[in-house]
């Protein structure tokens, strides 16, 4: 299986290595060109305002719009951000692929960083495995609110971290800095599917 | 032990930092223009390093009042320079919420002996680093992210190449040697063994490593880029040229496109005067930089 990740700027590397250990092709996509081919997509984390610029600027928008009309997108914080349907703190534009409200920063600065456990709902640990989960929040986002075409499979503190709409997956988190797999996982297995 | 949960989170934003690039900026204009043309993160100061270089006095961490006016105008990190030793300067900036605290040899240092002990901080710390030895001091001192120091305010790669350079070459030299070679490496790289058998497995530093000093083009981005940085600082580069907005958004595409040379031709064109520059090599030694630190 052959996965993108955007690799404007962030920490695409490593959900490339997440990718590669799952025995998935990680391909970094920089142009639109890039995308030809790829069975799914992961927008990393990273600074959102920047990505957005490259996404505007360099023809990505349209062609990750299209991309995600036809296979999975999974998006880790600025990625969640980047997939919302309305996005404050500042307001900002996005793909709107998500039916999420989501703020920005909205657990403060770095020094407001945290890990956390998790406690996977039970559709969570049916569809991939049970069992605590390692959730790193660096500068995160919250989701404010979850629309009714959205679902959500991950809470912390009550707030939805990992929401599902359709083939595509949004995380407010970063999978990719643990060596939990189970969320690469189940995007894998959304991505497999033709 | 360099590895713990509050360690991660330090060299996790680094990792959100990589294919980007870290603009100086001196007030909240500056921090606006950096932010629309891509940066992804700033770093505040009062003066830029050409400037620092040019009007001498003792170069100190900014004015309060000017870090939180640019943390109040932009989203994206704020990073903030503290003098190499001054704990203290650290401190008041951790209290401040700044997102990344610069150990910079930009300023005035205040200890000639001692840098910070960053690892009790909550707030990650970027150290500047000429070598793999200075570079693994900085990290068992608790820096999250390192930069080679090139020279700052010289709009000349010269100093940044030549320290990715050695650091990639010293890395690879280690990767090939005995489990008992590596203890006499450490002894002569004066770090700890620990980071240096890191480094002979894994080939690379624990943390990101990026690149500063001298950045003024976007073609001097790629360059470093190529050499192994992460990601870059530019400092004086950007506000120091003709045409800021459009300079700072060239290096930003160089950046991401570092491997791809028409969209280096195409960020290189129509760019207006890059900053003058300086020969490094004509530098009397008391006016270098780098050489601040040990």
């Amino acid at each position: 299986m052959k996965i993108g990740v955007l690799a404007v700027q962030g920490d695409f590397e490593a959900h490339g290595r997440a990718l590669e250990r799952l025995g998935a092709v990680a391909v970094y996509v920089r142009v639109p060109a890039d995308l030809d081919g790829l069975d799914g997509l992961v927008i990393p984390g990273g600074e959102s305002t920047t990505m957005l610029k490259f996404l505007e600027n360099e023809g990505l928008f349209g062609a990750i719009s299209n991309f995600a009309a036809r296979r999975p997108l999974l998006g880790t914080c600025a990625g969640a951000i980047l997939m919302a349907t309305v996005v404050c703190r500042p307001a900002q534009r996005s793909l709107e692929l998500m039916d999420i409200a989501i703020e920005r920063n909205a657990y403060g600065r770095q020094v407001d960083s945290r890990i956390a456990t998790l406690s996977p709902s039970s559709e969570f640990a049916e569809r991939t495995a049970a069992g605590p989960l390692e959730a790193v929040f660096i500068r995160a986002p919250i989701i404010r609110r979850v629309g009714a075409r959205a679902r959500v499979l991950l809470e912390y503190h009550g707030d939805p971290v990992l929401v599902e709409q359709g083939p595509h997956l949004a995380v407010t988190f970063h999978p990719e800095l643990t060596t939990d797999a189970r969320v690469h996982g189940l995007f894998l297995e959304k991505a497999s599917a033709k | 032990m360099y590895l713990d949960d509050g360690f991660r989170l330090k060299a996790g934003l680094a990792e959100m930092l990589k294919g980007g690039v870290i603009m100086d900026v001196t007030n909240a204009e500056q921090a606006e223009i950096a932010e629309r043309a891509g940066a992804c993160a700033v770093m505040a100061l009062e003066r830029v390093p050409a400037d620092i270089r040019k009007e001498g006095g003792v170069a100190r961490m900014a004015a309060i009042a000017k870090i939180r006016e640019i943390q109040k105008r932009v989203s994206i990190p704020v990073m903030a320079k503290a003098r190499i030793g001054h704990f203290m300067e650290a401190r008041i900036l951790e209290a401040l919420k700044v997102d990344y605290i610069d150990e910079s040899e930009v300023l005035t240092p205040a200890d000639e002996e001692h840098h910070i002990d960053k690892r009790p901080f909550t707030v990650p710390f970027v150290c500047g680093a000429r070598n793999l030895g200075e570079a693994l001091r900085r990290i068992a001192e608790g820096a999250a992210l390192i930069r080679t120091k090139g020279e700052a305010g010289s709009g000349n790669i010269v100093e940044a190449v030549r320290h990715m350079r050695t650091i990639q070459r010293e890395m690879k030299q280690l990767t090939v040697l005995g489990k008992e070679e590596l203890v006499a490496e450490s002894k002569k790289l004066q770090a700890p063994l620990e980071l240096v058998e890191y480094v002979a497995e894994h080939g690379k530093l624990p943390v990101p490593n990026f690149s500063a000093g001298g950045i003024a083009t976007p073609a001097d981005a790629a360059l470093v880029m190529q050499l192994g940085a992460e990601a870059v600082f530019v400092g004086s580069g950007i506000f120091k040229s003709e045409d800021p907005d459009r300079r700072a958004r060239a290096i930003v595409k160089a950046a991401t496109h570092y491997n791809d040379a028409q969209k280096l031709l195409e960020a290189s064109e129509e760019l207006g005067e890059a900053m003058r520059g300086l020969d490094v090599a004509k530098l009397e030694p008391s006016e270098l930089l780098q050489t601040r630190g040990w």
